[in-house]
């Protein structure tokens, strides 16, 4: 499983004196079942940062999410956002900072009306009356579901209810947002409208997903998992341009993508700051 | 939480029945089902007083009969049971309209499952009727129902949709495969669907779960709406429901002096 071509680059940290909004550091994990599936992760996400993670089925990318806001604690290694461990202790203040959407709607949405549903988190956190309702305007106001407030959540169609999940995690206010797959059942117009709402976010952005496109249109800056490693960590157009690479890891561009093309993209896309190390 | 299925049920409406605070209903139909149940079966006019009784509440909440009527339909297979009694129960026998004989006893008891199944059923979707479900799990966590229990009743209302869906789905791929199953012994993939369907819906449940820690859950769901007060006079009008219905049964007991 642990096909490690490319050797994991240097720490890409930008001389900067900010602290990171994510950083793990040799995190390792095995489920309660034996089953290892991180091997020693690093990785640093500056703050205002969007990073694809990419990776085959069973890399351990959504095993990574889940370490993101301490639903898994790692076996080995630390996991700290903006500078605050996270233990048991912070939890709370972690969950707050991270917000998770998970791949499957109906996993998210549970409560009787979007509008109850996208009020849950931040009245966990406290909040009441008119700040509460104010918070749950805006947030569906920033995916354009404020029409559907009051209706069920089930009445939703796949591209509704995946923004409606994302605004439920907006309500948290997050430092940083980890979406989990967040291309997957939706038709092309639904994924470039979520492309473009999530476009419009000024937070940190972590996107899992094995979409490659996506991860180009979204991120800057991509992370390849595999074999609970990180192989390589670059700008998006770089990795995808190396097929070699793609292919070493069971990753593939989509049919009639042209590769060359994204070397032309690298030019007009800036890259991010802290994306120093290439692919190999 | 989770209100979507019981939303064909509810009858939304400005109605003081409406207004009542939902702990207070929920006692108030448990005494009055309790008030019916102990009629005794001979006293007809009894269950013509509950009726009434009923029937007053419907039109002071506004609720029309033909959203009731049809939801009695959940009561057939009991009434089905019901309707043996008179030609299988033993005792005394009459001829009915000449033509058959049923028993008497077996008559009585058929006669007493009808009416009280149709006038608890018609008291419960009332209550469900006048009351968002929602409100009326946490009126049930008011009076002491764990929060726990309330918390998976939500879920499984929220849930039966998906779920079903789900079901649908599996059904449907079992018979594009060629499962066309006649008889029992052909239940076998039936029966393994239903045990996918378990592991799934379990699994579903943990990442449910998981996505609610995810957003600062700890036990105890939040309070997004206050319930509607209940006042004295709310109380006091609310019983006033089974109270009638205890005296009514008392008498026909021959209780009261």
């Amino acid at each position: 499983m642990a096909a490690v071509t490319a050797p994991t680059p240097p720490s890409t940290t930008p001389p900067s004196t900010s602290t990171p909004a994510l950083r793990l550091d040799g995190v390792a994990y095995a489920y309660p079942g034996g089953r290892q599936v991180l091997y020693g992760v690093d990785l640093e996400v500056a703050a205002g940062e969007r990073v694809a993670v990419l990776g085959p089925n069973g890399a351990g990318k959504t095993t990574l999410m889940l370490h993101l806001n301490g639903v898994l604690r790692p076996g080995a290694g630390t996991v700290e956002v903006a500078g605050l461990p996270v233990v048991e202790a912070n939890l709370r203040e972690i969950r707050r900072r991270v917000g998770i959407v998970f791949q499957d709607p109906d996993d998210q949405l549970f409560m009787s009306t979007v509008r109850d549903d996208v009020a849950f988190g931040p009245a966990n956190l406290g909040l009441t009356g008119d700040a509460l309702a104010a918070r749950v305007e805006r947030s569906l106001d920033a995916v354009g579901m404020a029409h559907l407030a009051d209706g069920p959540p089930h009445h939703l169609s796949g591209g509704e209810a995946r923004r409606v999940a994302l605004a439920t995690v907006l309500a948290m206010q997050p430092d940083v947002l980890v979406l989990d797959e967040p291309s997957s059942h939706l038709d092309p117009l639904a994924r470039s409208e979520l492309a473009a709402v999530l476009q419009g976010l000024d937070t940190t952005l972590v996107v899992v997903t094995h979409d490659l496109p996506y991860a180009l249109q979204l991120c800057p800056r991509s992370v390849l998992l595999d074999g609970g490693v990180v192989v390589a960590d670059g700008p998006t157009a770089d990795l995808l341009a190396d097929t070699d690479l793609l292919r070493a890891h069971r990753l593939e561009l989509p049919y009639g993508f042209d590769p060359r093309s994204l070397s032309r993209r690298t030019a007009s896309t800036p890259a991010s700051p802290s994306s120093a190390g290439g692919p190999r | 939480m989770g209100a979507g299925h019981l939303a064909p049920l509810s009858v939304p409406g400005p109605s003081p029945v409406h207004a009542a605070a939902p702990h207070v209903k929920v006692v108030a139909t448990l005494l009055f089902v309790v008030a019916v149940v102990c009629t005794p079966r001979q006293q007809v006019w009894a269950f013509a007083v509950h009726a009434a009784l009923l029937a007053a509440v419907a039109v002071l909440a506004r609720v029309p009969a033909r959203a009731l009527l049809p939801r009695l339909v959940v009561e057939v297979p009991f009434l089905a049971f019901a309707l043996f009694l008179p030609f299988v129960a033993r005792g005394e026998r009459v001829e009915a309209l000449g033509l058959v004989s049923v028993s008497v006893d077996g008559s009585w008891a058929a006669w007493n499952i009808l009416a009280k199944g149709v006038l608890g059923l018609t008291a419960s979707l009332l209550l469900v009727a006048t009351t968002p479900a929602d409100d009326l799990l946490r009126g049930l966590e008011k009076l002491g129902v764990p929060s726990v229990v309330t918390a998976i009743a939500g879920s499984m209302l929220r849930y039966l949709g998906v779920i079903g869906g789900q079901m649908r789905r599996m059904q449907v791929a079992r018979i594009s495969r060629g499962h066309d199953p006649r008889w029992i012994w052909q239940a076998r993939a039936v029966a393994s669907t239903v045990g996918a369907l378990f592991v799934r819906s379990y699994e579903r449940g943990e990442r449910v779960h998981l996505a609610m820690v995810s957003r600062g859950y700890t036990g105890s769901m939040p309070v997004l709406r206050p319930l509607p007060p209940a006042t004295a006079a709310g109380w006091a009008a609310a019983l006033s429901l089974p109270v009638v219905a205890a005296l009514t049964t008392a008498g026909a007991a021959g209780w009261l002096p």
